[in-house]
């Protein structure tokens, strides 16, 4: 045990680092609640990675052809990928993958509640990747720069592999908002649908988000969740205007003295709703995920068995 | 009734093992990759796998899908050691005070070339 002195001083030492933006590494002192707040964040942004392939996965079987399914297929494989990239990144502070895997079963772990809502038509695929993946850009390319050296890691690569993610995403919704008039309805349609879960994904407005000020101190985080909301806001409605899409927002409204656009009030009750698990899938995805745990058992005990198997074999050749 | 008794603790075993073989974690391996000829293995991250064949197999669908790599190497993180950030000072800073080390240490005087 520590004594409360060397604590205080070792705190001191730690915040002295990350001022002067030198990486802390896995096995350098961190305060408790440091770790705990990485693990808490990473291991959720790996969740919302995993059950972040579910509404796209539904559509893999019915893109509309073979280039949008190669595409459809790329990019599902890459969230996979990127929940690896982050599970891993949790497992250097100390956390299990697995464990991490009971809690989001058990409803202990959070993940993005955008997830949560269905995908409906194949002008969805298009939404989900041109507003869901570019408000997720928003927020990784700024944790690049985090503090913590394997999660600023696993974010560089997340961010390269997911530029492409958003521009097949604004190409799917270009062709529907450029094709028959029923194409151009279910595109705009599905902005109608995602626009406002979308500037949800930055969570609870400043005021009320209480694990800002301690993430900013610690540069796990470098902008507040109102911040990144406006510049999602800022840079995506000049994309709708280009291929002729409306944002389903009456108070929409260009503010040059602040140089960004003034939106309407978000339903912050239907965030806290969904986060809260009554959603219109939460119950499904979890459902799904568990089932995929359960009904991979029989493959991991295989691969023990096959595993124990080699080794013994390996063995008995040396003896 | 020994027969069904002895029969009756194999089941349970045999149940017990599967238990064990299906809920057993595979273990944490370490990844790195040498991107082209001529340069080192990097590391890049980790994953986990029964064994070191799933591991490489593992490890080219996690971290070569663009084409990152030529070759992987896979270790099983229980068997990497590392020097503990505690000991920085006594193992690094000896170093330090040796800039004779260095070639910028030495005068050599103006017009010498090829040095």
């Amino acid at each position: 045990m520590k004594k409360e002195q060397d604590i205080s001083e070792l705190e001191r030492k730690f915040q002295e680092k990350i001022d002067q933006d030198i990486k802390i590494e896995p096995k350098d002192w961190m305060p408790d609640n440091y770790r705990k707040t990485l693990i808490r964040q990473i291991s959720q942004h790996a969740h919302s990675e995993v059950v972040g392939m579910l509404p796209e996965g539904n559509w893999i079987t019915r893109a509309p052809n073979l280039r949008r399914k190669a595409v459809l297929l790329a990019k599902v494989q890459d969230e996979a990928g990127h929940g690896l990239y982050l599970y891993s990144a949790t497992e250097t502070l100390g956390a299990d993958r697995e464990d991490c895997i009971d809690d989001l079963h058990s409803g202990k772990a959070k993940y993005s509640s955008i997830f949560n809502y269905p995908t409906l038509t194949w002008a969805d695929m298009g939404a989900v990747g041109w507003l869901v993946d570019g408000a997720a850009i928003m927020n990784q390319v700024p944790l690049c720069r985090c503090s913590y050296g394997p999660y600023a890691r696993a974010m560089v690569k997340v961010c390269k592999e997911e530029s492409f993610h958003q521009r097949q995403g604004y190409e799917i919704m270009m062709a529907l908002a450029a094709g028959s008039v029923e194409q151009k309805e279910m595109a705009q349609d599905a902005l109608n649908r995602f626009w406002w879960p979308s500037l949800m994904m930055f969570g609870p407005p400043d005021e009320d988000s209480k694990h800002t000020k301690q993430s900013m101190d610690w540069r796990i985080k470098r902008h507040s969740n109102d911040e990144l909301r406006q510049m999602m806001v800022d840079i995506t409605v000049p994309q709708a205007e280009a291929i002729g899409l409306t944002i389903p927002d009456a108070d929409l409204k260009w503010n040059e003295e602040k140089g960004g656009y003034d939106y309407g009030e978000i339903d912050w009750d239907e965030f806290w709703n969904v986060v809260k698990g009554n959603g219109p899938c939460n119950k499904d995805r979890i459902d799904t995920r568990r089932k995929a745990k359960e009904n991979g058992a029989w493959v991991r005990e295989a691969a023990n068995a096959h595993a124990e198997k080699r080794k013994a074999r390996k063995l008995r050749r040396a003896s | 009734m020994h027969t069904r008794k002895k029969e009756k603790r194999e089941n349970l075993e045999e149940h017990h093992k599967k238990y064990i073989m299906a809920n057993k974690e595979w273990p944490l391996w370490e990844v790195f990759i040498r991107s082209k000829q001529g340069l080192s293995h990097k590391h890049v991250g980790s994953l986990r796998a029964s064994d070191e064949v799933m591991a490489i197999e593992n490890a080219r669908d996690v971290y070569t899908r663009r084409s990152e790599g030529i070759s992987i190497w896979v270790i099983e993180s229980s068997n990497v050691f590392a020097s503990s950030p505690d000991n920085a000072d006594s193992l690094y800073d000896p170093a330090n005070s040796k800039v004779y080390r260095h070639p910028t240490f030495y005068d050599v005087p103006d017009g010498i070339e090829h040095m």
